[in-house]
């Protein structure tokens, strides 16, 4: 960008000074985050660049990690790669179940979340929503309030669901449903947030359009309203879903050994015996935000010119 | 079809008062949107609200001692506050111990009298093992059992436990305790944590804000002004670090800060410092503010972002064109204007970080350890009432700060991306 040509040689000189400094700032936020992927492929447990791998030699560099990602906690990992050998990687590698308990937990909270706060937000949206101030608040606290707090509570409720009204139903701690609702609690907010925020510049009038035109609310809700925010729906089921991808606390104190996800893998891995196997996956999760922030992006845009606002 | 009645009233076609009629359309209104947010109340209330509040109902509430000692409970019932123990009263205690010995109960009740006063627990374990052999006169059957039962903090301590409800909890997360008179005061200065680590909680939390706030502000001020086109593509570098996974960013940063980590890999390689003076970058302090800092610095340039775009430029121009120097320019123009993003950046920021559990507990260390962090070591040594309390005064802390949000920035500006 071309300075203004009123400036004196000292601001110019600041001007200069000011895009080194921002670009400081963005190699702080995106360097170690990119860092992990050539690490990742390093063919010595290190977590540093080796020389073989600054001298780009071929044999510093392997797939070694991206493998033990697939043999960890395999039966026979050392068998020929037939048929069998995938079977046994699918059923009992410690990486790949962790990523099928993810996609499970992940996928239901995401419909609870999504589904509930999508029609709430519709409730929210409407002027004469009584209290809103109040409820919206009540509806974002589980992005607010610390994760250890709700988790502690979560542990204590879930030992005893029915304890409060006197009765006794078994536990949710160690469920999959335990931990589906304790996922889509903490993803609620950002469904909310993003829906209440395309609904805000939805157009009203098109409802009572409809309504003039004899369609029922809910023919008026799937043909008119639905289209028209659902990419503000989608944008806030990706962000409830990563939020529960991403999620290590309430796995920690809900979830049972059946229940491992691959943050609380990756929190092992940090904690105890950190392994180069560590940077692989988080090369793959890399790759995961990439695809989801892009698609996002789309959305957002889409949804900006579906409402008739110019992109800016 | 509204028509005028005699009396002048405006009615509805079917002869109902207008204001009526309106006021019954609104009230169906009102119910329908109230019936489309239920759902969603009723789900947070059961999954989110109910579980906090009984989680914190235990910050008052341990029956460990009072449910298993219920004979003595009832000597302390009517015998006021300073009475002197007396024959029935080691009676009643005799009694408790026999049945906490059956029952095996000792543990949960010496634990909760440990909690007012330490070191008793041993004191009620051992007891109650050799309850059987427990005879009248009882006082000198305790006394020679040990000397600590005619001290009168023990019966104090007692006293205190045998009421389920207790605010001890509250007392021992503010460095206190109760004096064997009752009074309460400050515990000994070498173990007073709790309120020093609310300091170190708040206090490292507002460095973060400060350090995302000089940083978040040329990159979201930068934003701001660079064609679209352009700012878009860069704020997929601040959408980035925001869309990864909390545990791989904090794992990039073992990666690079660790001993034999990149950073200082590259610091030998320069020169900088010596293969003996690695610098010490991880498992402390540091550690925790370098890395909250880059988690935390997205929620900062976005509010900052989304504001610094409504200024229009053309009043910094006005002010440079009326002979103002760069700096009054920014300092008398620009900067207040970016009040708005600043208040809600920081809020944000620093309510986030002043519950952040994960990245203390990996990179912190010893000395990085923040509230959360205790809360957890409390719960994993079953000290429930006590990180119950803890939670409750980090909660309150949070939720004044959230009212304050919601009514400095309002809720509904909580932006994401």
């Amino acid at each position: 960008m071309a300075l203004p040509i009123y400036l004196s040689p000292a601001e110019r000189v600041w001007q200069y000074a000011y895009r080194a400094i921002c670009a400081m700032i963005f190699i702080f936020l995106v360097a170690p985050i990119l860092i992990v992927i050539p690490l990742s492929f390093n063919a010595e447990p290190y977590f540093t660049f080796t020389q073989k791998m600054l001298s780009f030699d071929p044999a510093g560099y392997s797939m070694r990690w991206y493998d033990t990602l697939l043999t960890d906690g395999m039966r026979a990992p050392e068998k020929l790669r037939d048929a069998g050998w995938w079977s046994d990687a699918w059923n009992n590698a410690t990486w790949v179940k962790a990523t099928k308990n993810s996609l499970i937990v992940g996928f239901w909270a995401t419909i609870l979340a999504t589904v509930l706060g999508t029609i709430a937000a519709l409730g929210l949206s409407r002027p004469e929503m009584p209290y809103r101030r109040l409820i919206m608040a009540i509806l974002i606290s589980p992005m607010i309030v610390p994760i250890i707090i709700i988790a502690t509570g979560l542990f204590f409720f879930y030992s005893d669901p029915c304890g409060i009204i006197g009765l006794h139903c078994g536990r949710l701690t160690a469920t999959y449903t335990g931990l589906v609702l304790a996922h889509a609690t903490l993803g609620i907010p950002f469904v909310i947030i993003t829906v209440t925020a395309t609904l805000s510049g939805f157009d009203q009038s098109l409802i009572r359009a409809s309504a003039s035109l004899g369609a029922n609310p809910r023919v008026t809700f799937f043909k008119v309203i639905l289209p028209l925010i659902l990419p503000g729906i989608i944008s806030g089921a990706l962000f409830a879903f990563v939020t529960s991808f991403d999620e290590v606390v309430a796995v920690l104190f809900l979830a049972g050994p059946e229940q491992q996800t691959i943050p609380r893998q990756m929190w092992n891995g940090i904690r105890e015996a950190i392994s180069p196997a560590i940077l692989a996956v988080a090369t793959l999760l890399v790759i995961v935000s990439i695809t989801l922030l892009t698609t996002v992006e789309l959305l957002r845009r889409r949804s900006e010119r579906l409402r008739g606002v110019t992109p800016q | 079809m509204s028509q005028i009645t005699t009396n002048g009233d405006l009615t509805t076609s079917d002869g109902r008062p207008l204001k009526a009629a309106l006021a019954a359309a609104q009230f169906r209104a009102k119910r329908r949107a109230f019936f489309l947010v239920a759902p969603l109340l009723l789900f947070i209330i059961v999954s989110f609200i109910l579980p906090i509040g009984q989680m914190l109902h235990r910050s008052v509430f341990h029956d460990g001692f009072a449910a298993n000692a219920p004979d003595v409970k009832a000597w302390f019932a009517v015998n006021p506050d300073g009475t002197a123990p007396d024959e029935a009263a080691y009676a009643a205690l005799a009694q408790d111990f026999k049945a906490m010995k059956a029952d095996k109960t000792a543990g949960i009740a010496g634990t909760r009298v440990n909690y007012t006063l330490p070191e008793t627990r041993s004191l009620i374990t051992a007891t109650a093992r050799v309850a059987d052999d427990l005879a009248p006169p009882y006082k000198d059957a305790f006394l020679a059992l040990n000397p600590k039962w005619g001290d009168a903090a023990v019966w104090q301590a007692m006293r205190s436990a045998s009421s389920a409800y207790t605010a001890d909890f509250y007392l021992i997360s503010t460095d206190r305790e109760r004096a064997a008179d009752g009074t309460i005061q400050k515990v000994p200065e070498n173990t007073r944590i709790y309120i020093y680590l609310f300091v170190k909680t708040f206090l490292l939390s507002a460095v973060i804000t400060v350090i995302c706030f000089f940083l978040a502000f040329p990159v979201a001020h930068l934003l701001a002004t660079l064609p679209t086109a352009r700012a878009n593509l860069m704020m997929i570098l601040v959408l980035l670090p925001f869309w990864t996974s909390l545990l791989v960013r904090t794992t990039s940063w073992i990666v690079l800060l660790q001993g034999q980590g990149v950073v200082n890999d590259v610091l030998i390689a320069l020169g900088i410092v010596g293969d003996d003076g690695r610098l010490k970058m991880m498992y402390n302090q540091a550690g925790t503010i370098i890395v909250m800092t880059h988690v935390l610095l997205p929620f900062m340039i976005l509010p900052l972002y989304s504001v610094m775009k409504t200024i229009p430029p053309s009043y910094a121009r006005a002010a440079r064109s009326l002979g103002a120097t760069s700096w009054t320019t920014f300092r008398r123009i620009y900067l207040p204007q970016t009040l708005p993003g600043i208040g809600a950046g920081a809020l944000l920021v620093f309510i986030l970080a002043v519950g952040y559990y994960i990245t203390p507990a990996l990179v912190g260390g010893a000395d990085g350890q923040l509230i959360s962090n205790f809360i957890d070591f409390h719960m994993d040594k079953s000290n429930w009432s006590l990180a119950a309390a803890l939670s409750a005064m980090l909660l309150g802390g949070v939720l004044v700060l959230y009212w304050l949000y919601d009514r400095l920035v309002g809720i509904d500006n909580l932006k994401l991306g």
